[in-house]
């Protein structure tokens, strides 16, 4: 059958005649949100599952799934399931804007938990703001960022730094090598790093950044011999973090006299390089495997059960599990027709749970999180000892290295 | 001088990687003109291999060298029957397909293990670090200086000093005419192929105690690899190891004084530069065609 044009317009004009009237909450404001409805809370997984850094987040899936299903099978939210959309957004920070447009036009989702680099989560980050939704963000960061769309659950660099290096210059010296692989991560904790060593009357022999997926050490390790630093403060993330590890020892230098003092080696990457070449370097962080409490221990062996007993839980993957149950106490506080991003955020709050780590809370003026650090040093078997752990839990500060800058309720304000 | 010394033993060092993983991709580009972009992979299957004789079978990195070799060897042997002689005449298909094939087997490795980034344990009696010269040397990098010197050697008599060489030189120059001296160029050239991806599976089991392990490293070594090959002139392996002794020293060096960063672009640009005004490579092997 033909068309004929006259009949199309009429055709066309008719239907938009009908959805204005038919379908007026597209004319409302508010009304696009997403919103959970049907005895469903719809909620996005958004971690690699292929690609470079699918290596850790395919843990930090398993962790999220992990904490759904268990949430699930004690009757849910107030009686409502969350059922949530996993999709892989293959380590391409693009995909990750694809995948976050779908999970939050086309899935409705409430909320969204996901990404592991910075690179991501900057990539997702218009998505979240243009559409009022909620991302939830289990890893470590440069700070930096006060977005009211993301609940930030890792450490910020005042939180593993504060009392990491006054701790390093007591014990180890004032001379530090900083290392790092060549982004925007390496250079903010450096940035900070660089301020505290200043404070404390330390210095920093060389500072270098390496490419990312960097291999070959041979000429670093050749300057770590030449400038004889005392602490090597080590940001390289990934594969590059293995090849380190191992060439530093089988060119014979020694943890006890020069030991690196990493804030992203975990259990994961010392499982990958061997125990052996991690043995006496140091890490801080504000959770580790070996930690002794009874929701650690709950949490491990949950962990180990679902999905097998080789895994190991580490400081990135404890997070994104602790944080769908924050998600939870949030939702339980609001009424099943009040389900959406806005009410979540504000529902989530100084909201107080305790995680495996210890009790934390979300910071009402800038929703990152409360922490416990740790320091602690790796033992050959591939696990860490605790040696330091923090007095009281730490307030995220995400502007630490900027003291003009303070991150509130209603933004970033410059003082 | 000590220092001088620890920085010409370092790009030695880097050398003989880049020169390891190089040599069997200048059997099969340099010498077949196969574009194999799927190289990086069978360098990750070689490190694969060493993973699961260790874990599964508990051997030891050495004596399992000789399993890797053979292993790989057969894949690319395969590989080579089942796809690339149908493309002998078409590069630009050889570089597709070669592509696919690497993604291929990157998948299904991550399908078959997974894509945590895997273990592969230093030899102990090589684990330790020796004085030389009064300068202190990495004992396993010593080692695969060693193994590439002789890997290189046996390469270099196979393809001048043998009549398999011979008849691959005459494939090489006119296959043709080499068919009708009753020269199996078929045979020849499955052999050759699974040569070189054997050589790549040794350079992947080789550099595993000292980087990491994941279904995604052929990437960098794929890249490194073609650097060295035509830097060093196609069809030449003696230009293959100055290239990789060149580049070796020159990021050594530029790491060293600035950062690694700055050595791995400004090789590159020597590379770009060198090769607008000498296409043909460093090394051009005379060929009477």
């Amino acid at each position: 059958m033909r068309i004929k044009r006259r009949e199309f317009l009429k055709g066309a004009a008719a239907l938009g005649a009908g959805m204005s009237v038919g379908l007026p909450h597209i004319w409302l404001k508010n009304e696009g949100l997403a919103r959970a409805a049907g005895g469903e809370i719809k909620v996005g997984v958004l971690f690699s599952l292929t690609g470079t850094t699918a290596i850790i987040e395919e843990s930090l899936n398993k962790a999220t799934i992990l904490a759904i299903e268990e949430i699930n099978a004690a009757g849910g939210i107030n009686g409502m399931k969350i059922v949530p959309i996993v999709e892989d957004p293959a380590s391409d920070p693009a995909t990750f804007a694809e995948k976050a447009r779908k999970l939050v036009l086309g899935d409705k989702c409430v909320s969204v938990f996901g990404s592991y680099t910075s690179a991501s989560r900057k990539a997702v980050l218009p998505v979240f703001e243009k559409r009022n939704n909620l991302y939830w963000y289990p890893t470590l960061y440069e700070g930096r960022e006060c977005s009211k769309n993301v609940i930030y659950t890792g450490a910020v660099p005042n939180q593993q730094q504060d009392e990491f290096i006054p701790w390093l210059i007591n014990n180890f010296g004032t001379r530090f090598y900083l290392i790092g692989s060549n982004y925007i991560y390496p250079k903010e904790e450096n940035n900070y790093c660089k301020k505290l060593l200043q404070k404390y009357g330390a210095e920093v022999v060389n500072e270098e950044y390496v490419p990312l997926g960097h291999s070959e050490f041979s000429s670093v390790i050749n300057k770590f011999r030449s400038t004889k630093p005392n602490v090597i403060f080590s940001t390289v993330v990934g594969d590059s973090v293995v090849a380190l590890h191992r060439q530093y020892r089988a060119a014979g230098l020694d943890p006890e006299k020069m030991p690196m003092a990493s804030l992203t080696t975990s259990e994961n990457e010392i499982a990958a390089m061997g125990g052996d070449a991690a043995a006496g370097h140091f890490t801080s962080a504000p959770y580790f495997m070996v930690h002794k409490s009874p929701e650690n221990e709950k949490f491990v062996a949950a962990y180990k059960a679902r999905w097998g007993q080789d895994k190991v839980t580490h400081f990135v993957s404890e997070p994104s599990y602790f944080q769908v149950y924050l998600f939870k106490q949030a939702v339980e506080k609001l009424a099943p027709s009040d389900i959406t991003p806005p009410t979540i955020r504000e529902a989530v709050k100084g909201e107080e749970m305790i995680a495996p780590q210890g009790r934390v809370r979300i910071e009402r003026e800038n929703l990152h999180t409360w922490l416990w650090p740790k320091i602690a040093r790796a033992k050959p078997n591939g696990q860490f000892e605790v040696l330091v752990e923090s007095s009281e839990w730490i307030k995220p500060v995400p502007y630490a290295a900027y003291p003009n800058q303070v991150c509130t309720e209603s933004g970033l304000k410059q003082t | 001088m000590e220092f001088v010394l620890q920085q010409f033993f370092t790009g030695l060092s880097i050398a003989s990687i880049l020169l390891l993983v190089a040599l069997g991709l200048s059997i099969i580009y340099g010498a077949m003109g196969v574009i194999n972009l799927a190289h990086g992979e069978f360098v990750m299957l070689g490190a694969y291999t060493a993973w699961a004789l260790q874990k599964f079978v508990g051997l030891n990195l050495l004596p399992s060298l000789v399993v890797i070799f053979f292993v790989v060897a057969i894949l690319g042997w395969i590989m080579e029957r089942g796809v690339i002689r149908f493309l002998y005449e078409r590069p630009l298909d050889t570089i597709l397909a070669t592509w696919g094939l690497g993604v291929i087997m990157q998948q299904a490795v991550r399908l078959a293990v997974g894509g945590e980034l895997r273990y592969v344990e230093m030899p102990s009696v090589l684990s330790h670090s020796t004085s030389f010269l009064g300068v202190e040397l990495s004992v396993y990098r010593i080692f695969i200086f060693a193994v590439v010197t002789a890997l290189f050697a046996l390469t270099w008599y196979l393809m001048q000093r043998t009549s398999i060489g011979m008849k691959l030189r005459a494939v090489i120059q006119n296959r043709d005419m080499a068919a009708c001296f009753g020269i199996n160029a078929d045979r020849i050239y499955g052999l050759t192929f699974a040569y070189g991806a054997g050589l790549a599976g040794l350079a992947g089991a080789l550099v595993s105690p000292l980087k990491s392990v994941s279904p995604e490293m052929g990437t960098t070594y794929v890249v490194d690899a073609f650097m060295v090959v035509v830097l060093g002139g196609v069809e030449s392996l003696l230009g293959t190891v100055a290239s990789a002794v060149l580049l070796g020293e020159l990021t050594g060096a530029i790491a060293y004084v600035q950062n690694d960063t700055v050595a791995k672009s400004l090789a590159l640009l020597a590379i770009v530069v060198l090769i607008r005004f000498r296409p043909q490579g460093l090394f051009v092997s005379k060929v009477r065609a």
